[in-house]
């Protein structure tokens, strides 16, 4: 193709007034290798809208009911957020029971411990007493 | 609709679809998971393309609109910026060496363009489809639609003649 026409192209190219069998003629002038110097800059041009073609999608179409996370998300925060507040309710419950527990059992140690305290001092008083009336019974034998 | 007859139809276009989506998303990953996610949508709109004329255009109006949307949202607000790889099977290695920087230049001009200057260029630059079925892609009156290509293929070229000139190309 003459230069002169390429030149004219061009000018429709840049105005977006040219054809796609004219805009075809001008790929393929300026991807081969005959562009004149004062053309260069629109060689890179075109090549890249050539490459830019040949990019393709690779991954597999996936057409099976899927995951889909956007729709589902306010469904999955909703279930979380009532999820936490039976969790949090529950939770509160058991901890309180599980505080009274220990509560009792502290207060049935201590209870404990004290009447233990209280019987071993009770039976201390009774040796000491029958120590006593061993004594008696002795003086008052060797007194007779 | 079967699946096997959904692909059929699915299957001459989704490459468009994602690579309309990574030009609006920027990141490879991002734009299989729109296409993915695009994909299935239609799927389950199977009954309703059944009616369509042009289930592609349908299909491109909404892969724009996921991508918006997309933008739009908060979760895209961390997308990364990731530097594309271009895989050219077919241009020797020389030649690739020769364009990778000018290419990838191009590349990021479009990136810097208006969003809806990035879809017609898209469109029309590289999936080279006709006028009409750009504007009821984009939804735009065929003049706007030009003045907008018109545009940006001017700013590319400017940038480009500087780059050029300057020699750093």
């Amino acid at each position: 193709m003459e230069l002169a026409n390429i030149e004219e192209l061009v000018e429709k190219y840049l105005d977006a007034t040219t054809t796609l069998q004219e805009e075809a003629t001008l790929k393929k002038y300026f991807t081969g290798d005959n562009v004149a110097i004062h053309l260069q800059e629109y060689t890179s041009l075109f090549n890249y809208f050539a490459i830019a073609k040949e990019e393709q999608f690779k991954k597999t179409i996936n057409l099976a009911t899927k995951k889909s996370k956007k729709r589902n998300s306010p469904w999955f925060s909703a279930a979380a957020a009532v999820a936490l507040l039976v969790g949090l309710f529950f939770g509160k419950q058991q901890y309180d029971e599980n505080e009274q527990r220990k509560e009792a059992q502290r207060i049935y140690v201590q209870v404990s411990k004290g009447l233990t305290l209280l019987s071993s001092n009770l039976k201390k008083g009774e040796q000491a007493v029958a120590v006593l009336y061993a004594y008696e019974n002795t003086i008052n034998k060797k007194l007779k | 609709m079967k699946q096997a007859d959904f692909l059929k139809v699915v299957l001459p276009f989704k490459d468009k679809v994602f690579r309309l989506a990574k030009r609006l998303l920027v990141s490879t990953e991002e734009a299989e998971d729109a296409t993915q996610e695009l994909l299935f949508k239609l799927w389950k709109s199977k009954e309703k393309i059944a009616s369509y004329k042009n289930v592609e255009a349908f299909a491109m109006t909404m892969t724009k609109n996921y991508c918006y949307d997309r933008l739009k949202s908060k979760q895209a607000n961390n997308l990364t910026l990731v530097h594309s790889n271009y895989k050219e099977n077919e241009t020797s290695l020389d030649k690739k060496l020769e364009y990778q920087d000018s290419v990838n230049q191009v590349h990021l001009l479009i990136e810097k363009l208006p969003e809806h200057q990035k879809i017609i260029i898209q469109l029309r630059d590289i999936e080279q489809y006709d006028f009409e079925e750009i504007c009821i892609m984009v939804d735009m009156k065929p003049t706007a639609v030009r003045v907008a290509l018109s545009r940006a293929r001017k700013k590319i070229r400017e940038q480009l003649t500087k780059n050029h000139n300057y020699g750093v190309s």
